[in-house]
């Protein structure tokens, strides 16, 4: 098989780069995606978050990849669902053609020969092994995106009492969805003394729902023979070195771990593109074009994002440089130039916070710290938000706070068991989890198209259940 | 009624049944875990040893040397993993020459062929990623190494082919003599009548010498540590690469693995708990320390899991393979601690001759020695860090649940060790709810009964 470009994921990124290329006249265009559906890490990120920069809305994970979906379906662009890239082999020649190794069910083991070609793997999460955690190693132990799919896209629960290790994003948001499943969440804890989730996750995931956030701690043991049944965590000092006296023996039979993300460069290394040590993604130029000739990466296998709406702005420029690439052969490769990563605000712990007059603001990413102050004539000035949002924001939750929820709903005869659904609008605060109880008890019957509206007035709120995927055949 | 049962499906009690499976027996092999190979066998380095280290004349010393002759022409027949890439000794000073001298005249004397003693240059050669105060080198270059769990897992198939029974999650926990024979009793209930008992429980195999002897014997469980490396640096040594020999074991060897990992390890600790398999801070720290002498940089990060074994240590310095004299037809084969994995072909030779004195019986006229592995296929891609396709993994879950004479479920664990989806980077970060999956289409259970490694390992609670 022919193509002028491979791309390689068909996740935000994948699917960015494809519909850009499409834009700037390249039209030969297949994507390779090991998944039986297109998406990626979207489809199991079923909480809101997602394209504030993009779509002007918050969406959630799935709504976000079936924008991108809609997208290449309506271009057209072939994709090779269930088919895994296992190699690429450039030639010798600076230039040439790339052929890359697939592997699927129906050709077994075939090549695709392709003029130029986008790495947008993703990344993967960093494995108990590689923290060097001693103890046992029984059952129980997940990493949080691993638990992540158990929970949202098979509708299975890994467990009831559930401790996190590590408070990245996936870490603080599996907190959350395991709390609202039911489950004891006991703690999250983080071995720095900062956390490396967004402060928004941190204050929606875990303050919200009373669950404490342990920074320099770490876990030094792992108890259990066949199934977890505790870990024992201990402070740890300024050399990350565990404080035994200060060890603690937590009755759990869930570990999540969160300690970071890996770019998925297996294949970039055996396609000879050099390694940016700093970010762990190939190097590139400002074209995204790796050191080998014709290969650009983008997306989280280039680095790893905090915000989709970044990897597909970043995907739409590897997609354009590729069809550039292809159409007018451009030949200087310039100079590295490593992406930009977006700092993080730092997370004020509760405990530093003000109370009196203080507040995180999770109306978007950037998490500012609002002061609230009160005029003589009782009027509120917000200050220290970077938008309006603060500002609209501080004041409900002052009065009337109000939240999103997302979840899951149960299937009978669809393609799944399960779809995963949200309120179509914020509801009140405390009001949490009388929804989830409603929710958690419903079960409707295939076909479900996202959008539909699945529960009415949940729990008297006013606010519909919607489904935010598809569920049919 | 049994004419033997074999108690114990490591890569032991396995290689027995193989070697029983070539005569007309009644063969059984009861194991208490819902698979073969759950005990030391699983948990070791892998080595096939040359055969340097055992005293002259010992047991350990007679079967190390004759297994690991037979192991390549095994690996052939039997479609296992094995490589011959050579070990070495490594000695870190000038004095400690004249032990080196010592070991490879022992080899000499057990028989050992092609040793000798490389200078520092000529080790750097071989292996450069080789520490500076590296000073000489024992060279064995019949060291090799093998996968432990195919190597267990096609005794066991072709034994099963051949018409040995399998019984998995049968605890023995009672024998009763009777005048004719024995009767044993399993935690569930079971029990089997047999002629010969050849007690092949590793660490257990006290306790069960104990239920039908009483003359006294002891297995101290000897705890040694690993770390594993991704196979980005897989090649950074080609040699098995020990340190010289202390009062405690081996030191801490470096090696390739078969499937191109690269393993450190292990540590030595005696300890009471004869399931202890943990993994401890310190150990793992003795290991990067130790590791640190034979080579210049320890590849840290690409470290991708950790784990520990029990030697079943009988306290007498050598294996105690034998019938007990107060009680006729009952065999052990305890204390099997290293070099066991490089010795059990010989051992189950041995074994079977043990067997035969007791019971003489005809050969098996329809014996078949070969055994074909689980081939790569291309195909649906399942387990992306070791490239596995779905239908390897299929056809390794119907192998093990299909070598059993019993029901019972099949592991997450089982097919790792069989065809490796989770022992690559991610640690089955991405393929266990696949294998998952799989295991409970295959078997029309419930995905919440698919276990890590048998009952009470569930790994996932229920649905919402
Ligand atoms: C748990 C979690 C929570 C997040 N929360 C938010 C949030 O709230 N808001 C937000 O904006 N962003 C969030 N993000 C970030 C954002 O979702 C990711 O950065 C983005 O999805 C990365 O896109 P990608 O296409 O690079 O990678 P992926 O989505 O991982 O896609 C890569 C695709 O490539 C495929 N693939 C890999 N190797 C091969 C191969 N060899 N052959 C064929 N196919 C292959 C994979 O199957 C996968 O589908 C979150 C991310 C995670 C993981
Ligand atoms: C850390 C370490 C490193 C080693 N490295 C090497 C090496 O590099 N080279 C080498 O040659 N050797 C090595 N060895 C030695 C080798 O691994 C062992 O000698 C070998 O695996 C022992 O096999 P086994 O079948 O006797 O024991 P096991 O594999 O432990 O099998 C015993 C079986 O008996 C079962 N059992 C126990 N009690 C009962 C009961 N009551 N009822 C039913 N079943 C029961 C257990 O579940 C188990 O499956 C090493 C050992 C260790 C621990």
């Amino acid at each position: 098989m022919k193509t002028d470009l491979a791309i390689i994921g068909g996740g935000p990124a994948g699917m960015a780069a494809a519909v850009a290329a499409y834009g700037q006249g390249t039209k030969n265009i297949v994507i390779i995606e090991r998944d039986k559906e297109l998406g990626g890490i979207l489809n199991q990120c079923i909480h809101h978050g997602f394209g504030l920069h993009t779509f002007k809305e918050e969406l959630t994970g799935p709504e976000y990849a079936l924008r991108y979906i809609a997208m290449v379906e309506e271009r057209k662009i072939p994709c090779l669902l269930l088919s895994m890239v296992v190699k690429i082999d450039s030639g010798e020649e600076p230039g040439g053609t790339h052929r890359l190794s697939v592997m699927q069910d129906e050709k077994g083991l075939f090549e695709i020969e392709a003029k130029a070609v986008i790495l947008a793997m993703g990344c993967r999460e960093r494995p108990r092994g590689a923290l060097n955690i001693p103890g046992y190693r029984p059952a129980g132990i997940y990493n949080a995106g691993q638990a992540q799919y158990f929970v949202n896209i098979e509708g299975f629960m890994p467990g009831k009492n559930v401790v996190v290790l590590g408070s990245g994003d996936i870490g603080l948001i599996m907190a959350r969805r395991m709390k609202l499943q039911g489950a004891d969440v006991k703690m999250v804890a983080e071995i720095m003394p900062y956390s490396g989730g967004l402060t928004r996750n941190i204050v929606q995931c875990l303050e919200d729902f009373d669950i404490p956030l342990k920074m320099s701690h770490t876990i030094i043991d792992i108890d259990g023979n066949d199934r977890l049944k505790g870990v024992t965590i201990a402070a740890v000092d300024e050399n990350l070195k565990p404080l035994p006296e200060t060890a603690e023996y937590i009755s759990c039979d869930t570990l999540l771990l969160s300690c970071g993300l890996i770019p998925e460069n297996e294949l970039s290394i055996a396609a000879n593109t050099d390694i940016d040590d700093v970010t762990g993604g190939p190097v590139v130029n400002d074209r995204f074009e790796t050191t080998v000739r014709g290969i650009f990466a983008c997306g989280n296998v280039l680095h790893v994002h905090d915000l989709v709406d970044n990897v597909s702005r970043e995907a739409a420029a590897a997609g354009k440089a590729a069809a550039d690439y292809i159409i007018a052969d451009i030949s200087d490769w310039g100079e590295a130039k490593r992406p930009k990563i977006p700092p993080k605000t730092r997370y004020t712990p509760k405990a530093d916070r003000n109370f009196d007059n203080q507040l995180v603001c999770i109306g978007c990413p950037a998490s500012c710290l609002v002061t609230v102050t009160k005029q003589g004539d009782g009027s509120l000035t917000v200050t220290g938000n970077k938008c309006p949002v603060g500002d609209e924001y501080t004041r409900k939750e002052l009065t009337a706070p109000t939240r999103y929820i997302a979840s899951l709903i149960r299937v009978n005869g669809g393609k799944n068991n399960v779809v995963s659904v949200k309120t179509a609008a914020d509801i009140p605060k405390e009001k949490i989890f009388d929804c989830m109880a409603e929710i958690r008890k419903t079960t409707v019957t295939a076909p479900v198209k996202a959008g539909d509206v699945l529960i009415k007035n949940v729990a008297g709120t006013g606010v519909d259940i919607i489904a935010t995927c598809n569920n049919y055949d | 009624m049994h004419d033997v049962i074999i108690i114990g499906g490591g890569v032991i009690g396995c290689c027995i049944a193989r070697e029983l499976a070539k005569k007309q027996l009644k063969t059984a092999v009861l194991e208490k875990k819902s698979d073969i190979g759950e005990g030391a066998s699983k948990a070791n380095s892998g080595i096939v040893h040359a055969g340097f280290d055992a005293t002259a004349g010992t047991l350990k010393a007679r079967f190390n040397l004759s297994g690991s002759e037979m192991m390549p022409g095994l690996s052939e027949e039997l479609d296992f993993d094995y490589r011959n890439n050579g070990a070495m000794v490594l000695c870190f000073n000038e004095e400690d020459k004249g032990k080196l001298e010592e070991l490879l005249e022992r080899g000499l004397k057990n028989g050992v062929t092609g040793l000798e003693i490389l200078s520092q240059d000529a080790v750097r050669e071989k292996e450069p990623a080789i520490n500076e105060n590296v000073k000489y080198a024992l060279y064995a270059p019949t060291g090799a190494i093998v996968c432990p769990f195919n190597l267990t897992v096609a005794m066991a198939e072709n034994a099963a082919a051949n018409g040995v029974e399998f019984f998995r999650e049968k605890e023995v926990i009672k024998i009763e003599k009777n005048n004719t024979c024995y009767l044993i009793l399993t935690g569930d209930g079971d029990s089997f009548e047999t002629k010969v008992i050849v007690n092949a429980a590793g660490v257990f195999a006290d306790d069960i010498h104990l239920m039908a002897s009483a003359i006294p014997l002891t297995v101290t469980p000897r705890k040694g540590e690993y770390l594993l490396f991704d196979k980005t640096v897989g090649e950074m040594v080609r040699h098995t690469l020990f340190q010289m020999p202390t009062a405690y074991g081996k030191g801490v060897l470096i090696t390739p693995t078969v499937h191109d990992n690269l393993l450190m390890g292990p540590t030595a600790e005696d300890i009471d708990d004869k399931a202890g398999i943990n993994t401890t801070a310190d150990g793992l720290d003795i290991v990067l320390k130790k590791a640190g002498d034979s080579i210049k940089e320890i590849p840290r990060r690409e470290i991708i899991t950790s784990f520990a074994g029990l030697r079943a240590n009988s306290g007498q310095g050598d294996f105690v393979i034998a019938e007990a004299s107060d009680s006729p037809g009952f065999i052990d084969v305890a204390g099997i601690d290293s070099p066991g994995l490089s010795s059990a072909p010989a051992i189950g030779i041995y074994v079977a001759e043990l067997v035969e004195n007791i019971l003489p019986s005809a050969d098996n006229p329809e014996f078949v020695s070969k055994r074909t592995g689980i081939k790569s296929r291309a195909g649906e891609v399942i387990c992306r860090c070791e490239t596995i396709t779905r239908a390897e993994i299929i056809e390794a879950i119907r192998r093990t649940n299909n070598l059993f004479k019993n029901p019972g479920t099949v592991s997450l664990d089982s097919v790792k060790r069989r065809v490796r989806p989770g022992m690559g980077r991610c640690q089955a970060g991405f393929c266990a709810p696949r294998v998952i999956e799989l295991i409970a289409a295959e078997l029309k259970i419930d995905k919440t009964a698919v276990t890590k490694a048998g009952p009470g390992s569930n790994v996932l609670e229920g649905f919402l």
